[in-house]
């Protein structure tokens, strides 16, 4: 679990990133963070796991305070992959790169080739093994990034902007992938700009504006409110646009699913046909 | 005219054991607005390094085919003389910028081109007044946001005015207002002034509405080209993983249930809403 209770956060050329945040994230629980840039997002999630230590008020992973404690701790609960991964990246092989944190932990050779193994899989790695990842595309390099972090098997995943350079299909594994985490009951926060694929997954949503929630609840009913995207610099879902400009023929207004928004359709003409 | 011209493109980087493109043949006319997308690693970054000359001059390896660009065979010309006809805005905008200011970061090109003070001011403030940074102008483009940086990596090419402007995922770090916003910009300068513009994106949704011409790619190789509304309404494009927009597949989704809707695949979702508008009101008047 994860608790902020009232955080300000200051760098140190004074600009307040955050001005006093308060929320609780449980364990098992899907959340995602949208907002325009320079909202403090990603200073935010720097704090759940303790690469940024509040200026004032209280992070607590699992209850212990992350003042009170050091980032190669937190770092084994709860894993995170940055925005950038040349940030990430350092390693000769994609190999090495994922099979490094686990080498760090401690793991046993068997279990450090085993889990190499799974990650590579997982993220569709497998023939990049003996390759630089320097070598790779950035949707790719991106993938090794999540694959370094997931081999440690963490119990909470920080994800900043997992989609950028991702097709569709990678998406889609990633969707499928962050839902069998929760089904472990295994925490997963997302910052990112890519509405389209909050809508697909419908996660708790957060909308931050210049430091502050502005604010929180179901993915439904957040990316269908038009004035606090607007707020928070986020277009609406095509679904959601869609049944905006047919607002008036009196359809809901909390639709963004592509399929939820063909059965209504079908259903109204049908019921115009009667 | 055609402003670019690949035939049978191929390209091995160095120490790799396959092509990263294979027998790509494409025309890109003067003033479209071409998108080129794909899966991820499926060489779309490698063919826009073609067509600046960054492949080969740079990153030397095997390139074999014919590439035309500005009417310059770009394996006799340098990266800087393709430059001044070209302007490449990269995937990281990192690797783009190196200057102590973002103005400085901007002027740096046209400072290469030879051009008066005057003028360089000018085409300076232009650039960074349309990608909304001037007040950021005196900024390390170190210490501003990933999505800053975009921006000045946007204003650096747009200063230089080239014909042809190739962007690789220009706006990733962006919100989706302020990547809208320059969207907007760049289709203005395309539609404007006749800049050839090529695109690469994932994110079909906020994009496919600018493009009269669609390139998508599929392990290095070339599968379809041509006109965006016929092939992202083609079943076989989702096959391959790319995102068509939500707008469209909602439109087949109800194509396939027999709704009576215009054979004009849509590519926003305002162009479905006036699609559907008009079904569900006729339905009232029966």
């Amino acid at each position: 679990m994860i608790e902020v209770e009232d955080v300000h956060f200051f760098y140190s050329n004074q600009v307040e990133a955050l001005k006093g945040v308060s929320l609780t994230i449980k364990n098992g629980e899907f959340l995602a963070i949208m907002g325009q840039n320079g909202a403090g997002k990603t200073t935010l999630i720097k704090h759940f796991n303790g690469l940024l230590k509040p200026s004032q008020g209280k992070v607590r992973i699992d209850g212990v305070d992350t003042r009170k404690t050091s980032i190669a701790t937190l770092a084994r609960n709860v894993g995170f992959v940055f925005q950038n991964p040349d940030h990430q990246l350092f390693c000769e092989t994609v190999e090495e790169e994922i099979s490094f944190a686990l080498k760090n932990f401690g793991f046993e050779a068997g279990a450090i080739e085993k889990r190499t193994d799974w990650a590579l899989n997982l993220l569709g790695l497998t023939q990049y093994r003996k390759t630089s990842p320097f070598l790779l595309s950035g949707g790719e390099r991106k993938r090794v990034a999540l694959a370094s972090v997931l081999a440690w098997d963490p119990e909470a995943l920080i994800l900043d902007e997992p989609t950028i350079g991702q097709d569709y299909r990678q998406k889609e594994k990633l969707r499928q992938f962050i839902v069998q985490m929760q089904s472990q009951g295994k925490t997963v926060v997302i910052v990112t700009h890519d509405v389209e694929f909050v809508a697909e997954c419908n996660p708790r949503v957060l909308l931050m504006k210049e430091g502050r929630i502005i604010a929180d609840g179901e993915g439904k009913d957040i990316l269908t409110d038009p004035e606090a995207l607007a707020n928070s610099s986020i277009v609406l879902p095509q679904v959601a646009q869609i049944f905006t400009y047919l607002s008036s023929l009196g359809f809901p207004k909390n639709i963004i699913d592509v399929y939820e928004a063909k059965a209504i359709i079908l259903k109204a003409l049908e019921e115009g046909r009667e | 005219m055609a402003v670019i011209e690949t035939k049978d493109l191929s390209y091995t980087y160095p120490g790799a054991s396959r092509p990263s493109i294979s027998g790509v043949s494409i025309t890109v006319e003067k003033g479209e607005f071409v998108l080129i997308t794909g899966p991820s690693g499926c060489g779309k970054t490698t063919l826009c390094r073609c067509f600046n000359g960054l492949i080969p001059h740079f990153y030397q390896g095997e390139l074999q085919g014919e590439i035309t660009v500005a009417n310059m065979d770009v394996t006799k010309h340098q990266t800087h003389e393709m430059a001044k006809h070209v302007g490449l805005v990269f995937q990281n905008p990192e690797n783009q910028l190196f200057a102590l200011s973002i103005e400085k970061d901007v002027a740096f090109g046209l400072e290469n081109l030879g051009l008066g003070r005057e003028e360089m001011r000018k085409r300076v403030d232009w650039a960074l007044n349309l990608t909304d940074i001037y007040n950021l102008r005196e900024r390390s483009p170190h210490e501003v946001s990933g999505g800053q940086q975009q921006r000045v990596a946007i204003a650096s090419v747009l200063a230089m005015q080239p014909e042809i402007i190739v962007l690789d995922e220009p706006t990733s770090f962006l919100d989706p207002i302020s990547a809208e916003k320059i969207f907007d910009v760049i289709y203005e300068l395309n539609k404007r002034l006749g800049v050839t513009v090529v695109l690469v994106e994932h994110r079909l949704d906020l994009t496919a509405k600018y493009a009269g011409h669609i390139v998508i790619m599929d392990e290095g190789k070339v599968c379809f080209d041509g006109d965006p509304r016929k092939i992202l309404g083609a079943e076989e494009t989702r096959l391959i993983g790319v995102g068509i927009p939500k707008a469209t597949l909602l439109y087949q989704l109800l194509k396939k249930e027999g709704v009576n809707l215009s054979s004009i695949t849509p590519l926003s979702s305002r162009e479905l809403a006036e699609y559907l508008e008009g079904v569900l009101q006729t339905h009232d008047r029966s």
